[in-house]
């Protein structure tokens, strides 16, 4: 939930802009709860988590709690639920621009089944999440298939998801609600393959491949774009943003990891996208994990790069400049670096013979982004519009979870 | 069109002609089935815990313009 001016809103704009998921990315993550397997003739393990997680930087909080079981029924079926949650406190240099802080919850619930039938395995699931000012439902298909002697697995998926778009505003009474004249939709689509490949007995490679279309409206109602206005203000006026109503992208990523000759592993990946709004993104990751008695380690260090989209622009030279224009941070032009390390201990639960392995678990990931063409705009008076210093972003994610197999 | 640009044609439509033939023909494992109790540690999964990496990408995915084809969740997404 965001608040925007609307009718009767009090004098105090109240719009959120600082949300951590725009509309066009949440069928991304409806894409990242599918918990099939990877495997075509393997189902998921018997097994339930409990995560808390915590999101901070740029003034945003995010936390949360997280939990996922999955249980195979006879030999050939298998059943997830997942229960997500995100509450959010926000004072983002967006709310900042044109608004006030904000707090709202968005909550998630997904289930799927899965059937193994020799060495095919066929996934469908269903996923619903809820703030109120969004609704997304998700449903996904996928099969999967073993072959040649088990050292392939071919991963068909399908996803397709309907989304509702509401705006809030603030009453003169301080309630709020949804604005009754804003009430939009978004359809997306993904298709996607994935290959795993045994390459040697040490060596195996994964290749994926994802063709996302999105089609309604993919805008975020709250965030602004700005343009010149000398001796106005500070120099600058926000306008309503307007987007494009579809979007398409294709994405490819080929990953390789390797047991090393010490009982520890290697992985590497490279991934390219590319998008019909002009965005070109690169990004390289590497993992180490090693095990040590009871304890597992990981360290993870991933580098990112993008270019803006053909209509973003951080300050527009006047009102209506083009057809399209946007000022959303995910479509400028940065690059990061994740830094990540993580934890993982095993453990015994006395009295529970029926759970046969435990784990409490720690990571920790460092999120640097540097903006090559998004300013800091709460400093216009200072140095005046267009000239403001680049804006930089720090944050910290954390995550606590344990995990049971039973 | 040189004599040498032709025979390379020649050289490279034969060979995609073998390359398909040979794919009709289901290739033999070359890392048998005993070979690979490696891919069965727990540390050579590409998604070892779904919980996990699946709330790491929805931060990313939820900063960055890009998505799609993470690994974790490509396809099948190798949640295994």
């Amino acid at each position: 939930m965001q608040l925007a001016e609307g009718p009767g809103a009090s004098r105090a704009r109240r719009a959120g802009a600082g949300r951590l998921l725009t509309p066009f990315r949440r069928t991304l993550l409806a894409l990242c709860v599918i918990a099939v397997p990877a495997l075509g003739g393997v189902l998921p393990e018997d097994r339930a988590d409990v995560m808390w997680h915590n999101y901070n930087g740029g003034d945003i909080t995010v936390e949360g709690p997280s939990v996922l079981v999955q249980k195979r029924v006879g030999d050939s079926l298998a059943f997830s639920a997942g229960y997500y949650e995100d509450m959010i406190s926000s004072a983002s240099i967006d709310v900042k621009l044109s608004a006030s802080p904000y707090h709202e919850t968005r909550k998630q619930e997904n289930v799927g089944v899965s059937y193994l039938h020799g060495k095919t395995t066929y996934s469908m699931g269903y996923i619903h999440s809820k703030e109120p000012d969004y609704i997304a439902n998700t449903t996904f298909y996928s099969i999967s298939q073993d072959m040649f002697g088990d050292l392939t697995t071919v991963t068909l998926g399908y996803v397709r998801a309907w989304d509702q778009i509401f705006r809030d505003i603030k009453q003169p009474n301080g309630e709020i609600v949804n604005d009754p004249t804003f009430h939009e939709r978004a359809d997306h689509r993904g298709y996607t393959l994935s290959i795993s490949q045994i390459l040697t007995r040490n060596l195996i490679a994964d290749f994926n491949y994802s063709l996302l279309t999105d089609q309604g409206y993919l805008a975020n109602p709250y965030r602004k774009i700005r343009y010149l206005s000398p001796g106005v203000g500070e120099g600058f006026t926000l306008a309503d943003q307007v987007y494009p109503n579809t979007r398409t992208s294709n994405a490819a990523s080929i990953t390789l990891k390797y047991y090393l000759p010490w009982r520890a592993a290697l992985s590497g990946q490279y991934r390219f996208f590319r998008d019909t709004w002009g965005i070109v993104a690169n990004n390289v990751e590497a993992n180490y994990t090693w095990p040590w008695h009871q304890w597992v380690f990981d360290g993870t260090v991933r580098w990112y790069k993008q270019s803006s989209a053909d209509f973003y622009s951080d300050l527009y030279p006047y009102a209506n400049y083009a057809n399209f224009m946007a000022r959303d941070r995910e479509l400028a032009s940065f690059t990061d670096w994740t830094l990540g390390a993580g934890a993982a201990y095993q453990f015994r639960v006395p009295g529970a013979p029926w759970i046969s392995k435990s784990t409490a678990n720690v990571r920790y990931n460092r999120l640097f982004i540097d903006y090559k063409d998004f300013r800091n705009a709460l400093l216009a008076g200072e140095y005046g519009a267009g000239n403001e210093p680049l804006y930089k972003l720090n944050a910290n994610i954390f995550q606590v979870f344990v995990s049971i197999w039973f | 069109m040189s004599r040498l640009a032709k025979r390379l044609s020649q050289a490279v439509a034969a060979g995609a002609l073998l390359a398909a033939l040979a794919g009709c023909t289901a290739p033999t494992p070359w890392v048998k089935p005993y070979e690979r109790e490696h891919f069965a540690d727990p540390i050579m999964s590409f998604n070892r815990d779904p919980i996990s990496s699946v709330y790491l990408d929805h931060v990313l995915e939820s900063r960055e313009g890009a998505r799609g084809a993470t690994g974790a969740v490509g396809g099948g997404c190798g949640c295994n």
